[in-house]
């Protein structure tokens, strides 16, 4: 009954995440932030980042709205970054944006643990911004010093 | 009228997608095109082919005698009093802006008011903004009520004297709402404004006459109404649009050109410079033809059915909420939110199940925030849709109702 496509992008991990965001909330000041939002599908995201000392991401929340994917990206996200430096967590969104979009195999397909049940948005390139949203907000975060 | 048999007339409909047959409920982006249409513009770039208006050669001829048919089919179809009323645009977008930037920018001092309504699309809000900021008037909106109406009790404070224009929708494309086109541009007469109607989803959907509407004018697309994309109409009453100065300046709408200065022509070739889309515009003649041979009185009535027994059947899914109206009384869509699925899912889902919707704001954003909501999904039909199709849409908003809880 339904394609393989669609369950492919929409894993039970994923939905979960989606229904149940893990880190959602806002981290108090002193923190790094950005907004992100996709215009044209009116996702929004925001992402407050606390960095230590060492460039280790020591806490890192979210709250936003929107579809299914672009929150459980979100969700993913923070789960795999915190406790990460700067530089692993470039590496690690980098990997990330070759799944999601079919462009060239991950370096490292381990670090990205569950982020690989997203690869499903590769067959929907419509989605990709949805995926990408909250990693580019984080990005954005961590530049904003 | 078979509607069955009708049906077969668009032969895009037969098709599977995603390995379930088509049900194409996305008719308020764009309509889908009847084979009487197709063939008109094949049998136009396979024999008449050529420009309009000024060669003397059998081919421009033909071309220009079935553009000028269109222009006269056009006026009749909406009611003009003369074809010389009918300016051919790209589309409802494209209208809508000529009137900003001609009569608006000639009329609307500092001070002025151009009033619209809380529900227009942004094509029928940002050129307002923009002939705002050109000239210091000031862009005030009527509200919405919850029940997606227009506030009575507003319309009788905001629309003053003051009001030099007032431009609303005819029927919503997020709400479906009706507005009561005639009676608000009879008190926009009597406060002197002059009333652009917004005509893109009622066009093609229930019979017009602009003259009994009493509207200054009328804008709509022919993609919206079984017509090609890329052509739209403008209609404006003859005694503003002589006083209107020209938009595009170029080729086809002056009369005389010298280093200095130019002299133009008469409406409607006032607006209509550059090479025209004259195989749109002869699709859009073929458009008419057919919709009038079906009778728009009828396409009224089936879409008010269709458009019911949807909202009915649509109300049977446990956490969704249709925007808008309450009522029957509703243009051919419901918009509407599920508290289980985001609208891109939804679409998403349905789609993969062979039904095409719509999913986001829907070109009207400030109307989402008015109902604090980030998007909704619509579902929007035309008179080739059944009743089986809608079935199939409560059926996959069931379905994705258990996928995605």
């Amino acid at each position: 009954m339904l394609s393989d496509d669609l369950r492919d992008l929409y894993q039970q991990v994923i939905l979960d995440h989606s229904r149940n965001p893990r880190n959602s909330g806002e981290l108090p000041p002193p923190c790094l932030h950005a907004h992100g939002d996709n215009p044209s599908c009116g996702d929004e995201i925001d992402v407050w980042v606390r960095v230590s000392d060492t460039g280790h991401i020591d806490d890192l929340k979210f709250t936003g709205q929107g579809c299914a994917i672009s929150q459980a990206s979100a969700s993913m996200m923070t789960q795999k970054i915190k406790g990460k430096s700067k530089d692993e967590a470039a590496a690690v969104r980098e990997d990330f944006r070759r799944v999601v979009m079919g462009d060239g195999a991950p370096v490292n397909e381990d670090a990205l643990g569950e982020l690989i049940l997203l690869e499903g948005v590769q067959k929907f390139p419509q989605r990709v911004k949805c995926a990408m949203l909250a990693w580019r907000a984080l990005e954005q975060a961590l530049e904003s010093k | 009228m078979d509607w069955h048999r009708i049906r077969s007339d668009f032969p895009i409909l037969d098709q599977q997608v995603n390995g379930h047959p088509l049900v194409y409920l996305d008719n308020a982006a764009s309509s889908q095109k009847p084979r009487a249409v197709i063939q008109t513009l094949s049998h136009y770039y396979e024999r008449d082919n050529s420009n309009v208006h000024r060669a003397l050669h059998e081919l421009s001829n033909r071309a220009t005698e079935a553009f000028e048919a269109a222009r006269k089919k056009a006026a009749h179809f909406i009611g003009a009093a003369s074809d010389d009323e009918i300016i051919f645009t790209r589309g409802t977008t494209e209208g809508i802006n000529l009137v900003a930037n001609t009569w608006g920018t000639q009329n609307l001092r500092a001070g002025d008011v151009i009033l619209i309504t809380g529900m227009e699309h942004h094509s029928n809000i940002v050129p307002w903004q923009l002939l705002a900021q050109r000239t210091g008037a000031t862009l005030k909106y009527i509200p919405v009520l919850d029940d997606g109406t227009l506030d009575e009790a507003s319309i009788e404070t905001l629309l003053t004297e003051q009001v030099k224009l007032f431009a609303f929708v005819h029927i919503s494309n997020s709400l479906g709402t009706i507005n009561p086109a005639k009676e608000l541009c009879t008190k926009a007469r009597a406060v002197g404004a002059v009333t652009v109607l917004d005509g893109a989803q009622s066009a093609g959907h229930m019979p017009i006459d602009v003259r009994d509407l009493g509207c200054d004018f009328f804008v709509f697309s022919g993609h919206k109404m079984c017509g090609p994309t890329g052509i739209g109409v403008l209609y404006g009453r003859m005694a503003l649009l002589e006083t209107m100065p020209p938009w595009h300046g170029g080729g086809e709408m002056i009369l005389t050109v010298s280093m200095e200065s130019s002299t133009y022509k008469a409406p409607p070739h006032r607006f209509e410079a550059g090479t025209p889309n004259i195989a749109g515009v002869i699709g859009l003649g073929a458009a008419i033809d057919y919709l009038e041979a079906i009778g728009l009185e009828k396409i009224q009535r089936h879409d008010h059915n269709l458009t019911n027994y949807a909202v009915q059947r649509m109300g049977e899914v446990p956490g969704i909420r249709i925007l808008g109206p309450q009522g029957g009384h509703r243009g051919a869509l419901a918009a509407f939110h599920l508290d289980f699925a985001h609208p891109h899912d939804l679409v998403e889902f349905a789609n993969s199940h062979g039904v095409a919707m719509r999913g986001g704001h829907h070109c009207t954003q400030p109307l989402m925030k008015r109902f604090k909501v980030p998007g909704t999904t619509r579902a929007s039909f035309y008179f080739y849709n059944t009743l089986e199709e809608i079935n199939r849409l409560v059926e996959v908003l069931l379905l994705a109702r258990k996928f995605f809880t």
